[in-house]
């Protein structure tokens, strides 16, 4: 198993300042500069301490947004292509369908690969319904534009010799030349974020890693789609390591300490829903037929984890929203959770969420290293040895 | 406004287009607003007395398929040409409401000796302010429950002619059809936010007699939008209507179709 330190650079100090939606239209005045510098360094000093132990790092995009400070996550990713030695760099994602020009994020991602002396794992998403008030790209037609994008960068990191042009529904382009090209040829590792099966079968059919968040009970019929069609086009069982899974995860030495950091991040999760009402479901984000289900069913869009109301610490760990306990509790957790959903090869860890500071973070981080990792790395290996032997 | 498919089914340059056909007399196209339209419409039934009402649902909406190619106003317009042709309609008369006000005006400025008539009903589709104002409220800002009270001069009114929107008492077809027409809205629409950018300086090529007619109380574009929008077309005449929001045809259809057949008759 690998494992991935995730952080959403929140200004999570404004949030209790801000009355109504933390997105789009939260007045700007709420973020102070001076305070973000100083999370802006804390949050990378947090990968900085990541790469020393062991974790891979992921970074994220969001946009007017007091939950994310990360307006482009191939900013942060260069800086830390050269600040970390070891750790690889995931950006989950680009937002290439809000992205006007993905020949300049096939360059910055070559850059940043060949910086990193060939660290880079490229996420590429569809990027979250509200970030369109912002980029103003369409959201009717974002999957046709997603996977135009998707094509031109492959092809744009991939090709070599001569330029080559692109003249598509979308996007064109008279001379396609990226320098430098990739240092990991012919090109870096790819994911594609899912929550259901038919984006599964097609990461499947592309061999890519699958990352799914939050998903819970929908995480195993995720997997059993993607595993499925993966057998069906590459002819072998799909290895454990093509399924990623995000949930918040902090560790703490006693139930005293995990309950005293279970609560600094769980406001993340009251916070995160706050999108207006507007951007939770712009019209054509969806297909008509999935809006038209859900006015049927009088859906008013918001996030619903599907959890009890007034869920315990357990409840969230087997919702897979929340792994948070001792070592041995969280092996528990994370494993229990791995076996439902079929088998989890990267635990993307929100290891920042909410108010956790910077030393209960790091000391979060430090003893799931030293405590966790080992022996979730054994128990990987375990259920990959299972998987193929079950699909064989 | 969406509650039912219409009757009738006709090929338009290929496209397999829902629309419906009603009453006799001088041709009249009817071009819908951004929601969509139905049977039940009472501007329709309306001019149907005296006149032929042809009124397609557009591509993406209703249950008229979009194909791939088919992806703005001016791909619309250039269609309805088209579906003059194939129906073979003269002497036409061309009435465009919001959305439909938009298509109305572009497919005038391509101009055809088949149309006689114009009539622009709260349209949209043209910049007239400058960069930092907007003249057009952006509706895809908002949510579908706030309808009533942006579209509507009566909110309650404009719940009542929307089934207060309430889709878990409506078929299955009706929640689709609300579905896609939002969708399409949002389609040709997004950015610029409703206006083509080239069509005021080709509005005066629109040489028809035309009218504009106007809610007094149009909360999507204002009746100085209105005035601009006349002042732009040659001879042109604005009129508005009181107690009419921006889908005022709906809440006072007498009104609106008395201004038209005025219009027609002078």
């Amino acid at each position: 198993m690998e494992f991935w330190h995730f952080s959403e650079q929140s200004m999570h100090p404004a949030w209790e300042h801000i009355d109504g939606p933390t997105k789009v239209t939260v007045d700007n005045r709420h973020c102070d500069p001076k305070v973000a510098h100083e999370l802006y360094n804390r949050y990378l000093d947090e990968w900085i301490v990541a790469d020393k132990l062991g974790y891979n790092i992921f970074v994220n995009e969001h946009h007017a947004s007091a939950n994310c400070m990360s307006a482009s996550c191939l900013l942060t990713l260069a800086i830390l292509a050269r600040q970390t030695e070891r750790a690889r760099l995931l950006c989950l994602g680009v937002p290439i369908t809000n992205r006007t020009d993905p020949y300049r994020v096939a360059e910055e991602l070559a850059m940043i690969d060949v910086i990193s002396g060939g660290r880079l794992e490229i996420g590429l998403v569809k990027a979250s319904p509200f970030e369109l008030a912002m980029s103003n790209q369409n959201p009717a037609g974002i999957m046709d534009r997603y996977w135009e994008a998707h094509d031109f960068v492959v092809k744009a990191l991939t090709n070599q010799g001569a330029p080559f042009s692109w003249e598509g529904e979308h996007y064109n382009y008279r001379n396609v030349n990226v320098w430098p090209r990739p240092y990991q040829q012919p090109m870096p590792p790819m994911w594609i974020t899912a929550s259901g099966a038919s984006t599964g079968r097609r990461v499947a059919q592309l061999g890519y890693t699958l990352a799914t968040f939050f998903n819970g009970a929908g995480t195993k019929p995720l997997f059993d789609a993607y595993k499925d069609e993966f057998l069906k086009t590459h002819g072998r069982p799909a290895p454990i390591d093509r399924f990623a899974y995000l949930a918040i995860t902090c560790c703490g030495r006693n139930e005293k300490e995990v309950d005293t950091r279970y609560a600094k991040m769980k406001p993340y999760l009251d916070v995160q829903p706050r999108t207006p009402k507007a951007w939770s479901n712009p019209p054509g984000y969806e297909t008509a037929e999935l809006n038209a289900m859900a006015l049927k069913k009088g859906n008013t869009g918001r996030i619903n984890f599907g959890l009890p109301t007034n869920p315990t610490r357990q409840d969230m760990a087997d919702g897979g929203i929340m792994f948070t306990g001792t070592p041995d509790q969280l092996y528990d957790q994370i494993t229990s959770f791995s076996d439902r959903a079929g088998g989890i090869g990267h635990l993307l860890m929100l290891g920042q969420a909410g108010y956790l500071d910077h030393e209960e973070t790091v000391d979060s981080m430090t003893l799931f290293a030293e405590e966790v990792m080992p022996r979730l790395r054994e128990y990987a290996k375990r259920k990959n040895m299972e998987l193929t032997a079950a699909a064989a | 406004m969406f509650l039912s498919a219409l009757p009738d089914r006709r090929r338009v340059a290929g496209i397999e287009t829902e629309l419906l056909v009603t009453g006799a007399g001088r041709p009249l196209l009817f071009l819908h607003a951004g929601h969509g339209f139905d049977t039940a419409d009472p501007l329709i039934a309306r001019l149907a007395k005296r006149h032929r009402v042809v009124a397609p649902s557009l591509p993406g909406f209703g249950d008229t398929p979009r194909p791939d190619g088919v992806t703005s106003v001016d791909d619309i317009a250039y269609l309805m040409l088209d579906l003059i042709e194939e129906m073979d309609l003269r002497d036409l008369i061309v009435v465009g409401i919001s959305f439909g006000g938009w298509v109305a005006a572009e497919l005038a400025t391509k101009g055809s000796d088949r149309i006689a008539s114009l009539v622009l009903i709260d349209a949209v589709g043209v910049k007239f302010g400058d960069r930092e104002t907007r003249d057009i409220t952006d509706i895809f800002s908002t949510t579908a429950q706030q309808i009533p009270e942006l579209f509507f001069a009566d909110p309650a009114k404009g719940a009542a002619v929307l089934h207060d929107l309430d889709f878990t008492k409506l078929p299955e077809a009706t929640a689709l059809r609300f579905a896609r027409n939002r969708e399409s809205l949002t389609r040709y629409g997004w950015a610029p936010t409703l206006y083509n950018p080239k069509l005021k300086g080709r509005l005066h090529r629109i040489k028809v007699p035309t009218l504009l007619l106007w809610g007094a109380e149009d909360r999507i574009v204002s009746t100085d939008y209105g005035r601009n929008y006349a002042a732009a077309i040659p001879g042109a005449r604005l009129a508005v209507i009181g107690d009419a929001g921006h889908y005022g045809y709906l809440e006072q259809p007498a009104a609106f179709a008395d201004e038209i057949e005025a219009f027609l008759g002078a």
